[in-house]
């Protein structure tokens, strides 16, 4: 057991970004699967959802990308996207929300919870001093990044939920 | 951040493998810190009403302090078992143990809505093997714990 909340390897950092990854892939599946989960005549009755949805799994699908060109510039063996999206696709699958109340309490949980490991992830490398095979500070940048995202996505579904009172 | 979790998480095993108080020493070195690191942080554990110190006796949990620790446990087991079975790492123990302090629970509570956990889970943890019985992979591969005997 270790102590200490620090990244201290390029394989470390790796896996925390593969797991950003998987969050993103989470987050996209939900989405994706809740949209499609809405009969069509309330499809219609509610484009704000709609919009955040879409944008929520357009969002997603950004971030992955943006971790896999991190990934892609550190010295670690190639890690399997395509297995892992298979996977969370299957999961998701099966779930469905019970409405639409449902929908946004999931979409929020996924919103604050990539943005608090954004956050927890920025502060453990800012905390270590290992040396990576990427800049650190572009490491940090392009979390920065996601990180402000994910916040903006909790006020905009805060924002709809709040007007739905 | 996660520092007083994995301190109570400590304690909580060891209280379950010795069912009496955590000897400071034996929680220092399951979590491979000083001793005046351990104390330091019993103090404060004791001072937020997470555990109770008895001198020459050693640390026990309080009822808070259990309900932290347990979910803590949950989250190292969420960890293990994600490595385990959704990224097929090898020594996912060693790599779990470097990711917990990282990880905070509401992550690990969605990496949990895709890897299929007992619902016994935590108690399913054996601290011997540092990892849940129920998990299906071999533990011949993991290079840094000792190996319990048959």
């Amino acid at each position: 057991m270790s102590l200490g909340q620090q990244v201290g390897s390029d394989r470390q950092l790796a896996r925390l970004l593969q797991i950003g990854i998987v969050l993103e892939e989470v987050v996209e599946a939900r989405a994706h699967r809740h949209y499609q989960s809405l009969a069509a005549d309330e499809r219609d009755l509610d484009a704000e959802i709609e919009e955040l949805l879409s944008h929520a799994a357009d969002e997603s699908a950004d971030h992955r990308k943006r971790l896999e060109d991190l990934i892609e510039g550190l010295t670690v063996d190639s890690v399997p996207f395509d297995e892992i999206e298979t996977l969370v696709e299957a999961r998701y699958g099966k779930t469905k929300p019970e409405d639409f109340d449902g929908v946004l309490y999931d979409q929020l949980c996924n919103e604050e919870t990539a943005y608090k490991f954004y956050d927890d992830l920025i502060e453990a490398i800012e905390a270590s001093d290992a040396e990576f095979s990427v800049d650190r500070e572009h490491v940090v940048e392009v979390l920065e990044g996601l990180k402000d995202e994910e916040r903006d996505g909790v006020e905009r579904v805060t924002t709809i939920m709040e007007e739905r009172e | 951040m996660n520092t007083a979790n994995q301190y109570l998480k400590a304690i909580y095993l060891i209280q379950q493998q010795d069912n009496e108080p955590a000897a400071t020493g034996r929680v220092a070195d399951m979590l491979d810190v000083s001793p005046a690191s351990a104390n330091e942080m019993i103090g404060k554990l004791e001072d937020r009403g997470l555990a109770e110190h008895e001198k020459y006796k050693g640390v026990s949990l309080t009822d808070d302090g259990i309900v932290r620790a347990r979910d803590a446990l949950q989250t190292y087991c969420i960890i293990e078992r994600f490595l385990a079975n959704v990224l097929g790492v090898e020594e996912f123990r060693a790599e779990a143990r470097e990711l917990e302090p990282v990880i905070d629970g509401t992550v690990a509570e969605r990496l949990d809505t895709i890897i299929d956990r007992k619902p016994e889970c935590p108690d399913c943890f054996d601290p011997e093997l540092d990892a849940c019985r129920c998990l299906d992979v071999a533990f011949e591969s993991e290079p840094e714990s000792e190996q319990p005997a048959d």
